[in-house]
């Protein structure tokens, strides 16, 4: 993008040291004078009343300071989360939680405390729910409808079409969109493919859990914790609490993983918050893997049917979509609503329906998990283009590239337009790198009871967004400070975001200090660092305040120095006129003279479409550099999206229902680069944990008691580096600049694991003949019973199991 | 149930030196003594609060139970020697190969590295209801939750259960008592000798234990014996994952062939009852016959024979089958 060269360039970011040396303080890391512990009391129940909780006997205890109870906490309304529940819909919800010198006093504490707790009835399986009869997830309904608790149920007939061997036409749902006329679409199409598909929910399973430690000084409160986003989780702290956003100070330089389930912290993080203002000691509340499992985030399951019509060289004229999605207790999950438009762009449908519902279950609380609804569709999906393909005699990449969103294609309910995209290369580029010529001819290939499998996944995802704020700063130390309000997940987008403004400015990164992490520092209003929009958001507004920053020097220089600010230029940590580079400023000088000038160079006069966040982080500066806080100016006419498309080679044990994964190759499309190997890293990673996902990620929950049998690693079963091919995974990059954005960079956090999932369940059912498994994640038990006729002993739709 | 999980409560520990003096303990302590080997049976029910020890006897100081000896007749494992020892010792590779591949399948590299033999061998069963302590046969109660309609048993048993369905989830059991190895028990009044093959016990037998070990004995060492050793022999295990995983079936089997012709053969299958099988119906099908499908295919019938899958193990019954025919069909020495 310019001479300086930083972005698209590999870097050895600045918080690695730290962290491989272990010097890297994450929230559990602190320690605060006068600091004690908190252990919790969980819903022992899915559904229940609490009668009475008597804390005498804990509060009796030597070394205990105090209980928070739900009578501590804000009261909610509607079906939003609270802190602690009276009234807990899940189990493992948290109800209490005990403050004690150590954690030994405080956990012995929670076991003194006598809960009385009513047993309510309560719902599991989405599909059970809608029975006629069928237990409601809440008081007053089973459904969010217009943002309000409805009640949705479906006749016996109903759930019998739904559990049918063909796809229900009629079935009330509480969404639906559709666009283009779909029975003319499916009558003009040469083949038509339905399916049933049970898409199982999942825990996010970051390592690091939420812990958190919270105290109070001077009317202010200092929460460390767990988060994606620091300024966006500083305005929802603030909210939670009641409080004005100064008041409350995030502390999270480093996040252990997310995956979307600390997007804004946690909920959960009030709870030493509030305990801490309770017993007035600073209170560190460490959550262990089997709360993290309770009460951390879970993806939506999806349940239902998919119907899609062909024209004989594979165009998909028609798709019709029918999904059920496992909500959870609280609010309402938007899986299902990407569910639909990723179809509706991936395959550019001339017809599409989706109609869908979202149904409150008695199971751990949801939220986005990276690529929601995204991977579930493209899981789901890509494996009946495979069938088409195979049934349809066509080329499966030839297929993909028929069907593919390229340029500005439109998608969705409102036929939104893309602001790019380079599918057709990134085919083309993947049948190159794969070899996919040559390796499609192994499909099938059997030696001994292994048969080999080889499948694609294309998957697309949304990738930016814009309009928030950034942040510079040149001190008297000749330095540039680039202020980022998002967060540290371990992708290095606050370091790479921040390396546009090096480029605009020319330089050079040693002498540059990125500020993130403690919105005590001054941190600017920011994007969430979710919905893989961080990348696009803040290298644009980095590029703005850039911008301005250049220009302020600019015009300190020409005010100094003689000219107009035109004549100079800006490289190097000076300021200097062209074709006289000895004239000129430091950026030192430059800072100093912006704080004698004062004004709109110091942060004394501000735009006034700033955020209130970035005002006040300004303020707390003004006087001590050369500032520029701006809005993000640039037009964003589109919606930007990003994609992957992923290779696979599997080999699948007939005998034992074994699958090896053998070599995965990925593409990707999400516009410039702008750190290679970290953008490399970011797609192998997701790509095999969306493998994990369809592949091995175990949710099921006892029936008659509503318990998660998969509490720990070992029983939930992500993926680990011994499942991943030893043959070293493959990657290409387009590196083709989106035209609706400074930098041209998209995000690409999400694609990958939709593109993953595909390709394994593609290769699985190439392995299996064709054959496919409607149920994820397709673990040696499920393959074992399709081949051999075993009974499997779910139902078609059901779930948990 | 306890009120917490996941949060160790308070214990005193002991960290003898000398077997004698963790003997000592045991009597001293009785039933209120719990034994740690390596601790990766162990920090989960103590975390769990499901069992409450007062106290801890920890083996790792005692120098004596490690290590491994080798002479041309037997082979001697300490019952403290680490997996990773077990799976990387030379010896053993060569002469007792589904030894060391069966320890090499256990979990994951870390844990091999601080989980013993010994406590491999002795850990309890795997099933969640059991180990999140639900009061059901197995714990003292009268009920088995995993054997209620609709409850998960996919991992559960599909033979010899006995109101528990709870499976035993060693990997190396089955190819010690293919190799018919033999366990020494140190006890009150001195060492016993206990085959492989009945050290492990079934919930008929009794619904509380795993093995034929009481509360005052321990596990000291395993001895294998080189009647197997170079003789044709398989181990293979069936998991979700590759690692950190516990077998949903594992086989090991050590067959004595000449001229084409099975003339003795020890079958052994995990995973699908409390104790590792010895398949003794297919060990007298295939003997005097050729490995040929026919064979294997009766061979497999008779191994999954009074088979009774729960609602979501029938798949069981077909996997052991086939690793069965596997393990006769596959055979290496």
């Amino acid at each position: 993008m310019s001479d300086n060269g930083l972005i698209g360039t590999d870097h050895v970011p600045k918080d690695l040291l730290a962290k491989i040396t272990g010097r890297a303080k994450y929230a559990e890391d602190f320690r605060a004078d006068g600091m004690v512990f908190a252990k919790l009391l969980l819903s022992p129940v899915p559904r229940g009343r609490v009668r009475s909780l008597d804390v005498r006997a804990a509060m009796d205890m030597e070394g205990v300071l105090g209980v928070l109870t739900p009578d501590d906490v804000p009261s909610i309304s509607g079906a939003t989360e609270p802190i602690l529940a009276n009234e807990p819909l899940y189990q493992g919800q948290p109800i209490a939680a005990v403050a004690a010198v150590d954690e030994t006093t405080a956990a012995e504490a929670v076991e003194r405390l006598r809960l009385d707790i009513q047993r309510l009835p309560f719902a599991l399986d989405p599909v059970e729910s809608l029975r006629p009869g069928g237990p409601n997830g809440r008081d007053g309904g089973n459904v969010m409808k217009d943002g309000e608790v409805d009640t949705l149920k479906w006749s016996s007939a109903e759930i019998s079409r739904f559990e049918s061997d063909t796809f229900p036409d009629d079935l009330p749902v509480t969404d639906e969109w559709s666009v283009g006329d779909l029975e003319a679409a499916f009558a003009a199409s040469d083949l038509v493919i339905e399916e049933a598909m049970v898409y199982q929910s999942q825990t996010h399973h970051p390592l690091e859990s939420r812990s958190a430690m919270a105290y109070w000084r001077n009317g202010r409160v200092f929460i460390h914790c767990s988060t994606q986003s620091v300024s966006q989780t500083r305005r929802a702290f603030a909210g939670y609490l009641d409080m004005d956003e100064e008041d409350v100070v995030v502390i999270s330089e480093f996040c252990g993983g997310a995956f979307g389930s600390k997007i804004r912290g946690s909920l959960s993080d009030m709870i030493p918050a509030l305990l801490s203002q309770k017993v007035g000691r600073p209170v560190m509340r460490r959550v262990t893997r089997d709360e993290e499992t309770a009460f951390g985030r879970a993806r939506p399951g999806l349940q239902g049917w998919i119907k899609i019509g062909f024209r004989s060289d594979g165009k998909v004229l028609a798709l019709d979509s029918l999904m059920i999605q496992d909500n959870g207790p609280f609010g309402r999950s938007g899986d299902m609503v990407m569910f639909g438009n990723v179809l509706s762009l991936a395959y550019q449908p001339e017809a599409m329906r989706h109609r869908a519902t979202s149904v409150f279950t008695n199971t751990p609380p949801r939220s986005a998990q990276r690529a929601p609804g995204g991977l579930q569709g493209s899981a789901m999906v890509e494996p009946l283009l495979d069938r088409a393909a195979r049934e349809l005699g066509v080329d499966r990449m030839a297929m993909m590239k028929l069907n593919a969103p390229q340029g500005r294609a439109r998608f969705g309910p409102n036929q939104n337009e893309l602001t790019s995209a380079f599918v057709h290369e990134a085919v083309d580029r993947a049948v190159e790198l794969f070899g996919w010529n040559e390796k499609k001819e192994w499909n099938g290939r059997a030696n001994g009871s292994k048969v080999t499998g080889v499948g694609v996944g294309f998957a697309p995802f949304v990738g930016g967004s814009s309009g928030f704020d950034g942040l510079i700063l040149i001190r008297p130390d000749g330095k540039l400070y680039i202020h980022q309000g998002i967060g540290n997940l371990g992708t290095h987008s606050m370091l790479d975001t921040a390396r546009a403004a090096n480029d605009v400015l020319q330089h050079p990164w040693d002498d540059t200090e990125v500020v993130w992490g403690d919105t005590g520092k001054g941190l600017p209003w920011s994007s969430t660092q979710s919905g893989s929009q961080t990348t696009h958001a803040h290298t644009r507004a980095n590029h703005a305040a850039a911008h301005a920053l250049r220009e302020k020097l600019q015009e300190i220089a020409a005010g100094d120095l003689g000219g107009s600010a035109g004549d100079y230029d800006v490289a190097q940590g000076r300021v200097f006129r062209r074709g006289s580079p000895g004239t000129g400023l430091t950026f030192a000088q430059a800072a100093e003279r912006a704080i004698a000038l004062g004004g709109r160079y110091s942060g004394e006069e501000l735009p006034d479409d700033l955020d209130p966040m970035t005002v006040h982080a300004v303020r707390r500066m003004v006087g001590e550099g050369l500032i520029s806080a701006v809005k993000d100016p640039y037009s964003h006419d589109g919606s930007t999206w990003s994609s992957v498309i992923t290779c696979c080679v599997v080999e699948v044990d007939q005998e034992t229902g074994v699958v090896e994964m053998k070599e995965i190759v990925s593409v990707t499309d999400c516009g410039t680069v702008l750190n290679p190997r970290s953008l490399e890293a970011q797609v192998h990673g997701g790509v095999i944990q969306g493998m994990s996902s369809a592949l091995l990620e175990r949710w099921a929950f006892d029936p008659r008691w509503g318990a998660n049998s998969n509490k720990r690693f070992y029983t939930a079963k992500p993926i680990t580096i011994l499942d991943v091919p030893s043959r070293p995974l493959e990657f290409a990059a387009l590196d083709m600049a989106d035209p609706e954005t400074p930098v041209g960079a998209r995000g690409v956090g999400e694609p990958p694991v939709g593109a993953g999932a595909a390709a394994l369940i593609s290769a699985i059912t190439g392995a299996l003949g064709g054959r496919y498994l409607n149920r994820t994640p397709i673990t040696p038990d499920k393959i074992v019973a399709l081949l051999e006729g075993s009974r499997t002993g779910y139902g078609r739709m059901q779930t948990h199991v | 149930m306890a009120q917490i999980n996941d949060m160790m409560g308070s214990f005193e520990l002991f960290q003898p030196t000398e077997l004698d003096g963790a003997m000592d303990l045991l009597r001293r302590h009785g039933e209120e003594a719990w034994v740690l080997s390596g601790g990766m049976d162990t920090f989960d029910w103590l975390k769990d609060r499901a069992k409450r020890p007062t106290v801890v006897v920890d083996l790792g100081g005692i120098e004596e139970l490690k290590g491994i000896q080798a002479d041309n007749r037997t082979l001697r494992i300490g019952a403290m020697t680490t997996l990773t020892e077990v799976a990387n010792h030379s010896e053993i590779r060569s002469r007792f190969p589904i030894v060391a591949q069966s320890a090499e399948k256990v979990a994951t590299p870390q844990i091999r590295n601080q989980g013993t033999l010994g406590g491999n061998l002795c850990q309890d069963t795997r099933c969640w209801y059991y180990r999140a302590g639900w009061p059901c046969y197995r714990a003292g109660g009268n009920t088995c939750y995993a054997n209620a309609p609709g409850a998960l048993n996919r991992e559960h048993s599909i033979l010899e259960a006995n109101r528990c369905v709870a499976v035993t989830p060693s990997d190396v059991a089955p190819t010690l008592i293919a190799l018919d190895a033999e366990m020494e028990i140190r006890g009150r009044r001195g060492t016993r000798r206990v085959r492989a093959e009945d050290f492990f016990i079934g919930p008929a037998i009794d619904i509380t234990r795993m093995t034929v070990l009481q509360p005052s004995e321990l596990l000291t060492a395993i001895h294998i014996p080189d009647t197997w050793a170079g003789r044709p022999m398989y181990f293979e295990k069936v998991a979700d994952r590759k690692a950190w995983d516990f077998a949903l079936v594992n086989v090991a089997s050590a067959l004595e062939v000449s001229n084409g012709t099975i003339h003795d053969a020890r079958i052994v299958v995990g995973g699908v009852a409390a104790r590792p099988l010895r398949m003794r119906e297919t060990e007298r099908a295939i003997s005097g016959h050729a490995p040929n499908d026919q064979t294997l295919e009766v061979a497999a019938q008779a191994a999954v024979q009074g088979a009774r899958p729960l609602q979501f193990n029938e798949y069981k019954v077909a996997l052991t089958k086939n690793l069965v025919k596997r393990a006769i069909r596959e055979a290496r020495s």
